[in-house]
């Protein structure tokens, strides 16, 4: 176990590699429960989040998903968070547990005309059932058709008699659901699934997985790829960003950067000599300082050292070859596209 | 938990197997357990210097990466070749096929800082004892905060 925000996260049960690679071919069973979540509705409350957010809240449809990113003045990112909307005028934000007071007190900062928050995260617990067999695992549990549920949409229902939020979403990269709940119904719903799902293949997965499989997806972790400090044009989500909806907070910073061009870009590198590259490790080329690591690991699937990192626009075209200083040594290093794991 | 008899244990959770002036060290099955799976050792090369307390090596898992302290100074007389492509190997057996290097003592005055099996193993327990206390001192302030 280990401290996170607050909250004690089991970091593996069986050993990271074991519940990665249940994830990617099988299933894995994650307690997200930390994660927080905001209550926006209202008749104001479409408008709200289109002022704090970068992607176009209004395109949603009903019970759908979007991920967006909270916007600051500078253009940066005050965090990446899912919205669901639940009715017109109703959206669940899920956010970064370390962020969750932070977003709160934002958002209620740029709240005005007629909007009700609430910070629900300590009502809510969060399990993500993720990989292949997600489906075949709760479908017997539920009466919710889970084969109507597309990606990025979500449905009401019960899970062996728990009343759940349903979503077909995850930070895996594979197919799966993200299952919000009561919070004093969480330790059922654990149980429930594993007992139901381990025949079938599931195994439980904690932090040390979860990273993993995020960063093969090279899906953004708050803190390290994103701050408070980082556009979404530098950190590849142009595609996040809809500058063209309308006013929102840190929009025209972005559309002077977008003009402007940017100086750094997040990129994904493939080590070429041994090593693991790890966050906050600096990047060099020609012995000049180009750029820093912001997550690293071996990745299990390809069994190759992978990273995210910010490197200087002038660096950071595909098959470039830069290096990465680990305990003193330079180590060669490649840009690579991303994702580094398709499925 | 193993700790064999015979090996002398750092704190840093290295084990020394002495033969005369030579030392063969490795990390203990506690320390391969706290990291999990290993993916990658990094070794130093044979006739490198070693000084005592100082890293001569790491050992990454996915998640972390940790230095290796030596628990004794001298010269690498040889290093474990398996490891660079099986680093595994240091889970599966870390008293066996899972040494790191051996070394040439410069000075066997640097054992006499080291535990014996049984003082390690106390050690062990303690170190255990502390992280559950700080657990439960979390969940006290816990408590409090509600």
């Amino acid at each position: 176990m280990v401290e996170f925000a607050g909250w004690e996260m089991p970091v593996q049960y069986s050993g990271v590699i074991d519940e990665h690679v249940a994830v990617r071919t099988r299933a894995g069973l994650f307690d997200v429960s930390h994660m927080g979540e905001i209550v926006i509705r209202g008749p104001g409350a479409l408008e709200l989040c289109q002022k704090i957010s970068a992607n176009d809240v209004s395109r949603m449809k009903l019970q759908q998903a979007q991920y967006n990113l909270l916007m600051n003045e500078k253009g940066g990112i005050v965090d990446d968070v899912i919205f669901y909307q639940i009715e017109p005028n109703h959206f669940l934000i899920c956010v970064n547990a370390s962020n969750s007071d932070k977003d709160f007190a934002w958002i209620e900062e740029h709240a005005e005309g007629n909007v009700e928050l609430e910070n629900a995260s300590s009502r809510y617990a969060q399990l993500a059932l993720q990989g292949p067999l997600a489906e075949k695992i709760l479908q017997p549990l539920t009466s919710v058709r889970l084969n109507e549920i597309a990606p990025f949409f979500f449905s009401f229902g019960e899970v062996s008699s728990i009343r759940c939020l349903v979503a077909r979403t995850g930070y895996t990269g594979e197919d799966g659901f993200e299952l919000y709940c009561d919070s004093v119904e969480a330790e059922r719903l654990w149980k429930t699934l594993l007992a139901s799902g381990v025949p079938m293949g599931l195994e439980p997965a904690g932090l040390g997985a979860r990273d993993t499989l995020r960063l093969e997806k090279a899906y953004p972790l708050y803190g390290h790829e994103l701050d408070d400090t980082t556009t979404p044009l530098e950190a590849g989500l142009e595609w996040v960003t809809k500058l063209a909806k309308g006013p929102f907070v840190g929009r025209e910073v972005l559309l002077k950067q977008k003009q402007e061009g940017i100086r750094r870009k997040l990129v994904g590198l493939e080590l070429l000599d041994p090593g693991i590259a790890r966050s906050e490790y600096t990047l060099f080329k020609n012995g000049r300082s180009v750029g820093r690591v912001t997550s690293g690991t071996k990745s299990p699937t390809l069994g190759k050292a992978i990273a995210l990192a910010y490197v200087a626009i002038d660096e950071a075209c595909l098959d470039n070859t830069i290096e990465v200083e680990i305990r003193g040594r330079k180590t060669r290093a490649k840009i690579v596209p991303l994702p580094f794991y398709r499925r | 938990m193993e700790f064999p008899e015979g090996l002398k244990y750092s704190k840093e959770h290295e084990w020394v197997l002495v033969e005369g002036n030579t030392a063969t060290i490795g990390i203990t099955e506690f320390a391969q357990e706290e990291l999990g799976d290993i993916v990658y050792v990094e070794l130093p090369e044979v006739g490198e210097k070693v000084v005592k307390d100082d890293p001569f090596g790491a050992v990454e898992s996915v998640k972390a990466v940790s230095d290796v302290y030596a628990p004794v100074g001298g010269t690498v007389l040889e290093v474990n070749d398996v490891l660079p492509d099986n680093p595994e190997t240091i889970n599966d057996d870390p008293y066996g096929d899972g040494w790191m290097i051996r070394v040439e003592m410069t000075d066997e005055e640097d054992l006499k800082d080291l535990m014996t099996a049984e003082e390690y193993a106390e050690y062990v327990e303690q170190q255990k004892e502390d992280e559950d206390e700080e657990e439960e001192e979390d969940e006290a302030e816990d408590e409090e905060e509600k």
